[in-house]
């Protein structure tokens, strides 16, 4: 027959599907119960609002989306709100993606935002979709020699000599902006040693948050001029821009996780102590 | 077609989800689903995206400096057949050359030059900007330290070292903190998914718990989960 266990010896081997459990609660709750909790906008989130808000009515700017659908709940939201804003000052958007599944999810946030039913853009006059590019920092290196010549047909097959918007527009430097929301690689880091940090293209992005600490010195020399990391950057962006959607119904769902991850660890730890203290730690 | 998509993304995530019980045939059925759905839309993006514009069309125009790529890159193959593997080194010599060369530029220009430039920063005016730049160059420099080998870390050295230990641990605490926020953030993407249609939900989560009890009760009674 087996001794029976003391509370503390259960508690230090519980079952690790409760911990999912109460974890899968944590997350559920606050989606469906409204639960408001205060947002502030970081500096970082700040700056990129207002270096998009400072381009002038019209111009146009070049916006590469690298993401994939596991990107898709902590980017999307900022794309989506990235589009109104800029639609809302008339900047005229040309779009492309290094990665194979950005393109559909770009013209899924396109439709979404109504930039053709709501905003009045029309294609190759006030925007372009040109696809997918093959080549990671070879297409970057590529574009700056030629946008046109990267990619000699849009994502429709419509050649890209006969754009009227790509006229005038053929490498990164003849846009006002470089706009990359990315979840990995190729995306800001090759951005910014490959683009930024050698034409000089005033350069702002969103990312994952667990690409975020590797991208804030970039932003910190100023190589970049706004960052939005993971779906708390999106949240605070869409709070700025004004359009609460995804990202900021998302966020007291994060919260609760991480203060349920902040009680594991403290738990965790007060639990290796008391075995310490009695002499059976493991 | 929505309905079905729905069920289908429903159905794979609560296969996946199931790992978390424990190791079972759905999560093995969803995974090695993946993997071949994966593996062929790479297979046919790449003819579509790459070897179709790049080379075949570019060789029916007549560039035929293509064809030298496409060698190349047949190459790669005689890494099958052993008496000729070593011929598999000469594109790999060429891809290594030319990414080192790129990122050698990319890396200097990017991040050792201007990182550099963005710590040489006033320490003395600007009140409370000063102090975080103290702390700024404070941080960099132990943690420069600490990756010295040349001297045992004892000492003066030793003592610097260790400050250096403390901001890299800052730095990997804010890293992990980060990399959670993400996994939450996924977490609530799927979890979000999966509220689309709680009916459906409902339904292929009693499916898959069904399935899961009477598969694990056939473990048990062969001895196979022992």
């Amino acid at each position: 027959m087996t001794a029976r266990r003391s509370w503390r010896e259960r508690l230090e081997f519980i079952d690790r599907r409760w911990l999912f459990l109460i974890l899968a609660f944590a997350i559920v709750l606050p989606l469906v119960v409204d639960l408001p909790l205060p947002l502030y906008v970081s500096p970082m989130v700040q700056d990129l609002y207002d270096a998009i808000e400072d381009l002038p009515d019209g111009s146009t700017v070049l916006i590469s989306a690298d993401y994939d659908p596991s990107g898709k709940p902590e980017l999307e939201p900022f794309h989506l709100a990235l589009i109104h804003q800029l639609a809302e000052k008339k900047v005229k958007m040309v779009m492309y993606s290094l990665w194979p599944a950005a393109t559909p999810i770009t013209e899924a946030v396109l439709a979404e935002a109504g930039l053709t039913t709501d905003y009045g853009y029309r294609k190759d006059v006030d925007y372009v979709l040109l696809g997918y590019k093959e080549g990671q920092q070879i297409a970057m290196r590529s574009i700056q020699k030629s946008l046109k010549g990267t990619f000699p047909v849009d994502r429709d097959g419509t050649p890209s000599n006969e754009i009227p918007l790509l006229q005038h527009y053929d490498t990164y430097t003849d846009f006002a902006m470089l706009i990359n929301v990315s979840a990995g690689s190729p995306g800001v880091k090759e951005y910014v040693q490959n683009v930024q940090s050698i034409t000089g293209v005033p350069m702002v992005a969103a990312c994952t948050a667990v690409s975020g600490p590797d991208y804030v010195p970039y932003y910190k020399a100023g190589q970049l001029l706004g960052l939005a990391a993971g779906m708390k950057g999106a949240a605070e962006y869409e709070k700025l821009v004004g359009r609460p959607g995804l990202a900021m119904a998302g966020m007291s769902a994060q919260s609760a996780s991480h203060i349920l991850l902040i009680a594991f660890i403290v738990f965790g730890n007060v639990m290796y102590f008391l075995a310490r203290r009695s002499g059976g730690a493991r | 077609m929505d309905a079905l998509q729905l069920w289908i993304s429903t159905a794979l995530t609560l296969c996946i989800l199931s790992f978390l019980w424990k190791d079972n045939p759905l999560y093995k059925l969803a995974e090695h689903l993946f993997v071949g759905i994966s593996a062929g839309y790479y297979i046919a993006l790449a003819w579509q995206e790459t070897i179709r514009p790049n080379l075949v069309e570019e060789v029916a125009r007549g560039n035929w400096i293509r064809l030298g790529a496409a060698i190349l890159g047949v190459l790669m193959f005689t890494r099958f057949v052993p008496k000729i593997s070593w011929l598999s080194r000469w594109p790999l010599a060429f891809v290594v050359g030319m990414y080192a060369g790129i990122n050698v530029i990319a890396f200097a220009s990017g991040d050792l030059i201007l990182q550099l430039q963005s710590t040489m920063v006033d320490v003395v005016h600007d009140g409370w900007t000063a102090v975080s730049n103290v702390i700024l160059v404070i941080g960099l420099a132990t943690s420069l330290i600490y990756f010295y080998f040349s001297k045992e870390q004892k000492g003066a050295l030793g003592v610097v070292s260790r400050i250096g230990i403390f901001f890299l641990m800052i730095s990997f605490g804010a890293s992990f903190g980060y990399t959670v926020m993400s996994r939450m953030s996924l977490a609530i993407g799927r979890t979000r998914e999966l509220m689309v249609s709680p009916a459906t939900t409902g339904i292929l989560l009693l499916a898959v718990a069904v399935f899961l009890f009477v598969w694990g009760r056939r473990q048990r009674s062969t001895g196979e989960g022992a």
